[in-house]
């Protein structure tokens, strides 16, 4: 098989301009991944500063309560407060190794964006992060934090301006900075060597999960839940458990408001996404005929795309790790319910992983053993989830601050 | 395509660019005949797609305007097709990888050819990934239908050594890093580019990317063998209007 295909799926469709970039990351990628003392100095940092390994909670009233043995691996408590972190720091550490001075970004709801800024503060990096113009306006919290940290946010008002739009904008700045410039793609997709390298650092999820289990329980689990919108929280988790068939592998796609209604970002689990080549590498697309790219629709703006990961599809083609999908109706009862049952406020992405689980749980044998990867937390995108639970009190304190904010206004006009 | 014998009486060719369905196609067809009469030697014609990494933001922008507006593939095809009977120079496709996928690859290159379209140009499949359509092209062409290939500056010289060992037609080299439309330093950097590009390849060279005025193709004249000027007729047709790009091209030359 050609290197950096899985299956029928990767590859690296990459402009000619951009060829011996990816010859040198891959290289510098390949030698790291050769390299014990790369592998350590990334743990080593992950302990330190994002607080890893991160916990597999017991969750003891959702348990009690489905007659199961239900855990939650905690990517919420890392840095920044997702397991964007595991991706970022590794990258970081591949720039110090190639000596780069400037990393560049594409965020969706901001969380990657924000994690690239954390690492770029940290490694003394310059910053700029490609954002799509409607997600600059609907995430303005995450968009003031990159530029407290220090990094620069650039709207993007191409095409859909949303997520694919902004992973096009940063391709245009990487085909003219590449010199001084490394692309910290923010999920297992794109060209080779992204969808490999983004889950190997990722896998650190998983390493964990399959200790932590054998040490709680003794036993493999029977089922693992991830959300998958790039895909690497699920790469992350489910490398821990790959090997073994008996091991479930489940992937929770965005359903929308309903596959039926087309409204969705569902790939692998609904029939509405084909073959395609796109943003560096083959894959399932949700596009049209003519192989154009369509709108997709989620409440959570992290699963919100039209391409995912090609080691997912192999996988999803394999049989080996089973899709399914999510609605948005489904995700926001799933996160009260988690909120209600154990305290833990998962991000919406996250929530979907739990809506997944809270659908199937009923029907499976008493004492299944199940991980859920709570991929990040939900207090961060408080304006996103007041939204979608439609809290009363929370719409009239930001429709008092509005007026006090055009007060102010007013008086220094 | 035969470029030699065209290079041969002309101190340099010029190819001209312009999106399918930006603004219209009906407006395409006045612009094309425009270019034509301003003396385009070559026109590439893009058939616009949602993802266009290797665009600026102006020929970005004009794919999406053209997408929204109902653009369709089969429609754009059939248009080639026409100016490709109407007007007696050669035609390329330019286009994204993935609209020969969802097309089917093979019944692309097979319809291009049987369409009379001299050359395909598909910035993102590079040769790595390119053999097969290099082979349906000769396959389905019949010496007719090159695949065209890209240099760029940051290749080396064995990376441009392997582009020239099969290239086809001509090469096109991208004058500098950056997307379309940005500026470009026609200095004694582009000199030693195009050097090394000849010495990869016996075929005649295209240079583009920021290609927007007389002083511009002067200054290739003898270095290049054929100019493209894409963005900037973008620019004049905008400001301008069609007729105006025809007389943009009259005094490029």
């Amino acid at each position: 098989m050609k290197p950096g295909y899985f299956g029928s799926y990767g590859g690296a469709f990459i402009p000619e301009i951009l060829h011996e970039t990816f010859q040198q990351l891959t290289a510098h990628y390949e030698a790291a991944r050769e390299d014990p003392a790369f592998w350590a100095e990334y743990i080593a940092l992950m302990e330190n500063y994002s607080g890893r390994p991160t916990p597999l909670t017991f969750a003891a009233n959702l348990s009690d309560h489905f007659n199961k043995r239900i855990y939650i691996k905690r990517e919420d408590l890392n840095q920044t407060g997702a397991h964007k972190a595991n991706n970022v720091m590794g990258q970081g550490l591949l720039v110090k190794r190639m000596g780069k001075k400037r990393v560049i970004a594409e965020t969706g709801a901001g969380q990657h964006g924000v994690a690239t800024a954390t690492m770029a503060a940290r490694m003394g990096l310059a910053c700029t992060i490609y954002m799509g113009a409607i997600d600059v306006e609907r995430q303005r919290p995450n968009v003031f934090w990159m530029e407290q940290l220090g990094a620069q946010v650039v709207p993007v008002t191409s095409g859909s301006q949303t997520l694919k739009d902004a992973v096009n904008e940063a391709m245009r700045d990487w085909v003219g900075s590449m010199d001084d410039t490394h692309y910290v793609l923010g999920t297992a997709c794109g060209a080779h060597p992204f969808p490999e390298m983004v889950s190997w650092f990722q896998s650190v999820i998983g390493k964990e999960a399959r200790e932590q289990i054998l040490k709680l329980e003794g036993r493999l689990p029977d089922r693992v839940y991830a959300c998958v919108g790039g895909g690497s929280n699920a790469m992350g988790v489910f490398q821990g458990f790959l090997e073994e068939e008996e091991v479930a592998l489940i992937g929770v796609e965005a359903g929308g408001k309903g596959l039926e209604t087309g409204q969705h970002a569902a790939r692998l689990a609904s029939a509405d996404a084909t073959e395609g080549v796109a943003q560096g590498y083959r894959t399932f697309f949700l596009q049209d005929g003519d192989g154009q790219m369509k709108d997709t629709h989620s409440v959570a703006a992290g699963l919100d795309y039209v391409g995912v990961s090609p080691i997912l599809a192999d996988l999803h083609i394999q049989g080996r790790v089973r899709f399914m999908a999510a609605t948005d109706d489904e995700v926001v009862e799933a996160l009260k319910f988690l909120m209600k049952s154990e305290g833990l406020i998962g991000a919406l992405e996250s929530s979907h992983a739990v809506a997944g689980a809270l659908r199937e749980l009923p029907e499976m044998a008493d004492g299944s053993v199940v991980i859920i990867n709570l991929s990040g937390r939900g207090d961060k995108d408080i304006f996103t989830i007041a939204d979608a639970l439609d809290d009363p009190g929370w719409r009239q304190f930001i429709a008092k601050k509005a007026q006090q904010y055009a007060q102010l206004d007013k008086e220094r006009s | 395509m035969e470029i030699d014998k065209q290079t041969q009486e002309k101190p340099i060719l010029l190819m001209s660019h312009l999106v399918l369905g930006y603004p219209s196609l009906e407006e395409n067809r006045q612009v094309i005949a425009q270019m034509v009469a301003g003396g385009v030697d070559l026109m590439e014609l893009q058939i616009p797609f949602s993802e266009p990494i290797a665009d600026g933001p102006m020929i970005a922008r004009a794919n999406q305007v053209a997408l929204d507006g109902g653009f369709k593939v089969r429609e754009g095809l059939a248009f080639i097709a026409e100016m490709v009977q109407e007007h007696p120079i050669p035609f390329l496709i330019m286009t994204y990888y993935n609209i020969l996928v969802a097309y089917g690859v093979e019944d692309f290159i097979r319809e291009a050819a049987r369409m009379g379209v001299k050359g395909l140009i598909i910035p993102d499949l590079p040769p790595q990934e390119a053999g097969q359509a290099m082979d349906w092209c000769r396959e389905h062409g019949g010496g007719e239908l090159d695949w065209i290939q890209l240099m760029t500056p940051t290749s080396s010289d064995a990376r441009l050594a392997e582009i020239g060992h099969n290239a086809s037609g001509f090469v096109y080299c991208v004058a500098r890093k950056g997307v379309t439309g940005n500026q470009t330093d026609f200095g004694k950097e582009l000199a030693t580019f195009i050097k090394r590009c000849r010495a990869a390849t016996t075929l005649p060279l295209a240079v583009g990317f920021g290609v927007k005025s007389r002083e511009d193709v002067a200054q290739l004249t003898g270095l290049a063998d054929i100019a493209v000027i894409g963005t900037a007729a973008i620019h004049i047709h905008e400001a301008q209007g069609a007729e105006a790009v025809g007389q943009f091209f009259s005094t490029l030359r």
